[in-house]
């Protein structure tokens, strides 16, 4: 065991490094606010500071692998919830079970996700162009289907209350979502580190012309990639939908980039090739964090929003100024 | 004519853990073409990085023109007359010939740029040159040796006297060599020093007056070039004599199988290209740059699309429409250009390695990484790669052992047929005679080798056969025994 995590530390490179900080700052954020603010050390906070990271620590976890490939996704926010009030029509309009109306979940986030892939790596597409063009196609297509009517999915009242207890707190008030969360840590790490579509990922993220020249089919890996991500938009359109029951229309904008924001702040390299899932959640619970124990000091969402732009903004920063260094040492 | 422009005396300069130059010293006359020459990391760039103020130097002094200087930025080494053009052109490919040349000090006309002006003051700047290029050309509309030689005439609008050329002529065709260095003994008339920094050993003989060498961060001595031979300046750089004897003859059978067959290859840069590689041959394609002969690897390889052409494996018509097909069918292709077509530099070698044998070490989509880390270590051993662990990232080993590490990438794969473009480009001297010899092992295994390169005494060291291609056609295929460089240039310049 320890000799493996040698090797990690030597093979994961800056990735490794900014997660030890990024480990770090999640720490002493979490001290700094038990200290100075009001309620913050409890069982309580730490329950909606896991709460609050669902979603986002989903959305976070495929948009590693696809900001590995070098990629971008846009769309990640309108997907989810496109899919969520996708389900939701089906489930409140067309009276589908909850059961079919979860599948139907996957099935829309995961074929947008296809969508995206097919654009990117077969019609050539950049990334960035063709997810500006997702958001918007999914953005209004969940509002017409939904003719700009909210979508309730089921409270713990309802005969269907047994999917708020599976995946967001049973009824006792654990936080069923963070085994999810944990779970699918697992999976996605797994997928990353020890399958072939994880070991093409860095390499196409790396060096893409490469990697073709050496047989792998970018092509289809990039496209199972973007499914991958979509994939784990469904998952987070279940947990959205399970912590928060309404889903407004016209909404999910904004969402990727907290998305994005948790991946960088946890070591992944915005020109691809380095990351790590794990500094991804920590990327994502240091959000969470800043979001409750600012509340906890009496300061409001937007305070959030304002100082995660400086995580961002520093943990870049300190990404690039790393890699100069670097490069100077071995150079000539 | 002797007046002296720089002396460099004494110069040290520590690396974190490398004494990266120990007690260098060069001098530089006005109108000298003086050559700087090692193997890569001798320091020959360090040393010159030192003098245009990239690097500080820890010790040493530096004399220009007769009095002492620190130089502790580029900008003050230009404003000294001290220009430099490296091996990759600083070029902008969207705007102007005057544009270029001006960027970073446009004239303007109030707010405004005056053009007018720019484009008359870059286009006398030109004529005072003999260059016949309109200003208001696009970069990206000229020939790469047109490119240099704009950079040149920027550089000298700085009014340097000292021109430091880092191997100019890397991306040129023969005759644009010779226009270059036409250009170079112009420059030379006028008073202007230049450093000539080259691999290519024949070159020095042309244009320089003096070589100095390095090895291993020294100075080792400066010659006349007059006084010495390409073996002696092999010598000096490398502390030892391994000059190459040209092979006689061939020790493939007559009736050895042939391992790959190509018909009638077609695209837009080949044309009608046809041949046999034998079982454990080394082909050799001579040719000038622009013949078509990294084009034809390419097709092989499926890395370009083909307009028509067969392809037969072991005697069987295969269809290769991707790399990935070339690939499974046994074909392995060596870029000249490891960085972009080779490798994932910020990948391990044990990952760079299995990339294309990982299928091999999975089971359904699960990696067993302890067969890969025992492959690699295999390969690693067996052509010798020379890196502290598997683990180190490829981007951390030198030229020749990153060469290595994507022919481990073969090896691994089991590929039978390799495609070696130019590979000891950019390789210093001492790891070339490595690759020859793994080279030549490979072949002795069975494996068959079609090598590209522009280097004659390579072709006529390691080739069985030598293809030779002419703006996109086979124009013949000669034998060791009877090839000579005359009867290779002579193909090689068969135009129709």
């Amino acid at each position: 065991m320890f000799k493996r995590n040698n090797k990690l530390s030597i093979s994961g490179g800056s990735a490794g490094f900014q997660k030890i900080l990024a480990l770090s700052t999640l720490f002493i954020l979490y001290i700094f606010f038990s200290i100075f603010g009001n309620n913050f050390f409890s069982v309580a906070t730490l329950v909606n500071i896991l709460d609050s990271s669902y979603y986002i620590g989903f959305l976070a976890l495929g948009m590693t692998f696809v900001i590995i490939t070098g990629g971008i996704n846009l769309a990640s926010g309108t997907i989810m919830m496109c899919s969520a009030l996708l389900g939701g029509v089906a489930y409140n309009i067309w009276h589908w079970p909850i059961g079919m109306s979860l599948a139907l979940i996957f099935f829309v986030s995961t074929f947008f996700g296809l969508m995206n892939g097919i654009m990117i790596a077969k019609l050539k597409l950049p990334p960035f162009i063709a997810t500006l063009g997702t958001m918007s196609i999914t953005m209004g297509l969940g509002a017409i289907i939904s003719k700009v009517m909210t979508m309730r999915y089921p409270t713990v009242t309802d005969p269907d209350g047994w999917f708020k207890f599976l995946f967001y707190k049973t009824s006792g008030g654990f936080p069923v979502g963070a085994v999810w969360l944990a779970l699918f840590l697992i999976i996605a790490y797994i997928i990353l580190n020890k399958t072939i579509i994880g070991r093409y990922t860095f390499a196409i993220g790396s060096n893409e012309e490469a990697a073709r020249l050496s047989g792998v089919k970018v092509d289809r890996w990039k496209m199972v990639v973007y499914t991958l991500d979509g994939f784990f938009g469904g998952l987070a359109a279940i947990m959205y939908a399970a912590a928060y029951t309404s889903i407004i229309p016209s909404t999910g904008n904004g969402i990727e980039l907290y998305a994005i924001s948790g991946v960088v702040i946890g070591g992944t390299s915005m020109s691809g090739g380095i990351g790590t899932v794990s500094g991804t959640l920590i990327g994502v619970f240091i959000m969470s964090v800043l979001k409750q124990g600012l509340m906890a000091m009496n300061l409001q969402g937007q305070w959030q929003t304002f100082f995660t732009g400086f995580v961002v903004i520093g943990a870049v920063l300190l990404d690039i100024y790393r890699n100069k260094k670097a490069n100077q040492v071995k150079k000539d | 004519m002797d007046e002296l422009l720089v002396c460099m005396e004494g110069i040290q300069k520590y690396f974190p853990g490398v004494h990266a130059l120990n007690n260098c010293s060069f001098e530089l006359l006005k109108g000298e073409v003086h050559a700087l020459v090692g193997e890569n990391g001798a320091g020959k760039s360090t040393l010159m990085k030192v003098l245009t103020g990239l690097y500080k130097k820890d010790g040493g002094t530096i004399t220009y023109k007769g009095s002492n200087v620190e130089i502790h930025s580029p900008k003050e080494a230009q404003n000294l007359g001290i220009g430099i053009i490296h091996q990759e052109l600083n070029m902008l490919p969207h705007l102007t010939v005057a544009e270029n040349i001006f960027i970073g000090r446009e004239h303007k006309a109030g707010p405004f740029l005056d053009s007018k002006k720019t484009n008359n003051e870059a286009s006398r700047l030109l004529e005072s040159l003999n260059l016949n290029i309109d200003p208001e050309t696009k970069i990206q509309d000229l020939t790469v040796a047109k490119q240099q030689m704009v950079e040149i005439a920027k550089a000298l609008s700085f009014k340097s006297e000292v021109l430091i050329m880092d191997e100019p002529t890397a991306a040129l065709t023969e005759s644009e060599i010779e226009s270059l260095f036409k250009f170079i003994k112009q420059l030379k008339a006028q008073g202007v020093g230049i450093v000539y920094i080259s691999h290519r050993l024949e070159e020095l003989l042309k244009i320089t007056d003096r070589i100095t060498t390095m090895r291993d961060g020294q100075y080792v001595n400066t010659v006349k070039t007059a006084d010495v031979t390409i073996p002696e300046i092999i010598q000096m750089m490398v502390g030892r004599a391994i000059y190459e004897e040209p092979k006689v003859q061939s020790m493939v059978p007559e009736d050895a199988p042939v391992s790959l067959e190509v018909k009638n290859l077609n695209s837009k840069q080949v044309k009608n290209v046809a041949f046999q590689l034998k079982k454990g041959e080394i082909l050799g394609i001579a040719g000038l740059m622009g013949a078509g002969r990294t084009e034809t690897a390419r097709l092989i390889f499926g890395a370009d699309p083909m307009t028509s052409g067969e392809i037969y494996i072991d005697g069987k018509k295969v269809n290769i429409k991707t790399p990935y097909d070339a690939v499974n069918h046994g074909i392995g292709y060596l870029s000249e250009d490891r960085k972009r077509f080779g490798l994932a530099l910020g990948l391990s070698v044990k990952d760079n390695s299995s990339l294309s044998g990982l299928e091999r070490f999975s089971k359904i989509f699960i990696v067993n990484d302890k067969k890969a880390e025992k492959e690699t270590n295999a390969y690693v051993k067996k052509i010798n790669v020379k890196t502290p662990s598997i683990y180190q990232l490829v981007k951390n080993l030198s030229g020749g052992n990153q060469q290595k590490v994507v022919l481990a990438k073969w090896l691994i794969k089991n590929c039978g047929i390799l495609i070696f473009d130019e590979p000891t480009r950019g390789i210093d001297v001492g790891a070339k005679s490595e690759i020859y010899k793994l080279m030549n092992d490979l072949v002795r295994e069975g494996k068959s080798i079609i090598m590209i390169s522009s280097e004659m005494p390579e072709l006529l060291r390691m080739s069985d056969r030598v293809a030779v291609m002419c703006e996109g056609r086979l124009t013949g295929i000669l034998n060791i025994n009877e090839a000579t460089q005359e009867k290779i240039m002579t193909l090689a310049t068969q135009r129709n």
